[in-house]
């Protein structure tokens, strides 16, 4: 390659990289100020700008009026949205491992039908889905709890987990199968003995995909919970609306991203190992 | 008696068909009845809410915004996640980190990053016109006014989905065949050429589905204009979703928003299966 391309290469790199990181500073420089540092207009960097102060990320684990909670939140958080994606995950693995596996048949729906209907699923706006939800729940009590969120994610991620699970089992060889039950294995044995424990990279990658949508779901904690149950993007955005300084919505906005921020690291490993390119097609 | 093949798959079908299909059924019936603050129930008042969403202008405008928005962002996000995806294929250096920070946007919670963002386009106490006015522009009133509003939106969409795109494009030039690569090295193509006539073409079903999928999601969009503009200023960044939310939740007119919502769904269906049957054509051609 010659050296204008490189160059050119560098500097598109080297640009988007400050466009993605920028946000994130901002806000852990925002989460370090005070009032003076804020109204006087945009400031960055602490000693030079601004005297650092660390009332943002205290307020998050004061309790009392001057307080906000982000404990609370973190734990329904993390709570719902790993409750669901096991779920998901487990009812999805099972259903596409059928839905490679054997033939099913309902007048004239066949196994294609079928998967696309779990993946279909995407399609529908969340809110077409509020209103009925939202009467559902309130019929079995669940309104504003962690059980009625969890049923409604796992409408969420299902169709996740069986779309890169399907994908996935469908480059395991049949042979795989057919040499367990030849071992005298039934279809539920070799699926549990031999198949499930060569699928770990499909599961992390399936898992990892619920995680981020469940995670990061707004509009159904929004609609379907009220104060029993908080999620941290229900409570950040009621935060935003009231009176909450920046310091401590910063401080906030960082803790509830960083758990998933790790991830990445993980996608990484999966995707350059090229075992992600059979998962998601 | 339930065979081995029941006990895979009917344990998801019928969540789903819970979950889903029952609630999908009653939004229907309740899209023919008049249910609103003052009639709580469902009466039969035959199609007249879908009378009115056809001369609801309000809708028509959201989901004109909504096609040009998911337009121009998909567009963006697959140009730019397209060109990062090449720019880190081939060995770069720190290309490990790079690649994770690239990634991480699309991990972070969109309506979590939308009040971070709120904060940068802050139009007198912002970032964004501070760093402006350094070159005398400015002050932008980018949340403000229809045109910055649109474009802040546009721009947060872009930073937070692009890693998607370049997630599912890396990861298919990562799985590309060796040999293609040689043909064309040994015929002396140089780099444009061997991009447009190996790897574009190679990348073809991967691009499809990549922008089917952001489709589908932009065509959802709300968190982000929920926080960062609420739509406004007036109605300049409000999008489909979101104005059926404000009929239904808000106003609480429970059957026209699922007149309205039901709508909604048929046109992105629609719409979404003639795109794919446009893309298919432009790009594999003569398969289809």
């Amino acid at each position: 390659m010659n050296k204008f391309y490189h160059t050119l290469k560098t500097i598109f790199l080297l640009g988007w990289s400050i466009f993605v990181v920028f946000p994130f500073l901002w806000a852990l420089s925002t989460s370090f100020k005070d009032a003076n540092a804020i109204t006087s207009g945009a400031t960055y960097i602490p000693w030079v700008d601004f005297e650092p102060s660390t009332q943002g990320w205290t307020s998050l684990f004061t309790t009392g009026s001057r307080g906000i909670n982000i404990i609370g939140p973190f734990i329904d958080s993390a709570a719902v949205t790993l409750i669901a994606s096991l779920v998901s995950l487990i009812l999805g693995t099972l259903a596409a491992y059928g839905l490679s596996r054997f033939e099913y048949r309902l007048g004239f729906v066949k196994n294609a039908d079928i998967t696309f209907f779990f993946i279909s699923q995407r399609i529908m706006p969340p809110i077409v889905l509020a209103i009925p939800f939202f009467l559902m729940l309130k019929e079995l009590g669940a309104l504003d709890t962690i059980f009625g969120l969890v049923l409604v994610y796992v409408a969420l991620l299902l169709p996740i987990a069986v779309w890169v699970m399907t994908d996935f089992f469908a480059g395991i060889p049949k042979e795989l199968d057919e040499m367990a039950m030849t071992d005298g294995c039934t279809p539920i044995g070799a699926f549990f003995r031999v198949i499930l424990p060569n699928s770990v990279p499909g599961l992390v990658v399936a898992g990892m995909f619920c995680l981020i949508f469940g995670w990061n779901d707004f509009f159904f904690a929004f609609t379907l919970t009220f104060t029993e149950t908080q999620l941290l993007p229900v409570s950040i955005v009621s935060l935003n609306s009231s009176v909450t300084p920046w310091w401590s919505l910063s401080a906030f906005a960082l803790i509830s991203v960083a758990p998933l921020a790790l991830v990445a690291v993980v996608v990484e490993r999966y995707m350059s190992r090229g075992t992600m390119s059979g998962a998601i097609r | 008696m339930l065979s081995s093949k029941h006990f895979f798959l009917l344990p998801a079908l019928l969540t789903l068909v819970a979950i889903i299909l029952f609630p999908l059924l009653f939004t229907v019936r309740v899209s023919f009845s008049s249910w609103d603050v003052f009639q709580s129930g469902l009466d039969f008042i035959g199609g007249r809410n879908y009378v009115r969403v056809f001369e609801d202008d309000r809708f028509w405008q959201s989901l004109q915004r909504l096609s040009l928005l998911s337009i121009i962002s998909v567009s963006l996000q697959y140009t730019l996640g397209f060109a990062l995806a090449l720019a880190v294929w081939k060995q770069v250096r720190g290309g490990r980190l790079l690649r994770v920070l690239f990634l991480i946007p699309m991990m972070t919670t969109p309506v979590v990053m939308s009040v971070i963002w709120r904060t940068v386009f802050h139009e007198s106490l912002g970032p964004v016109n501070d760093i402006l006015s350094v070159f005398g522009v400015g002050p932008v009133p980018w949340l403000s006014s229809a045109m910055g509003a649109f474009i802040s939106v546009l721009i947060v969409e872009v930073w937070q989905w692009t890693p998607f795109m370049f997630l599912l494009l890396l990861a298919g030039l990562v799985s590309l065949p060796k040999e293609p690569y040689l043909a064309a090295a040994i015929d002396g193509a140089g780099t444009w050429r061997t991009f447009w006539q190996v790897t574009f073409p190679l990348m073809a079903p991967i691009t499809i589905g990549a922008l089917i999928i952001r489709l589908i999601e932009a065509s959802k969009i709300m968190d982000t204009v929920y926080v960062l503009t609420s739509g406004g200023p007036g109605t300049a960044t409000e999008t489909s979703s979101y104005y059926i939310y404000i009929r239904g939740l808000r106003d609480f007119q429970i059957g026209y928003s699922a007149a309205l919502s039901l709508v909604y769904l048929v046109i992105m269906v629609i719409s979404l299966t003639i795109i794919a049957k446009l893309l298919l054509r432009m790009l594999v051609g003569r398969d289809e």
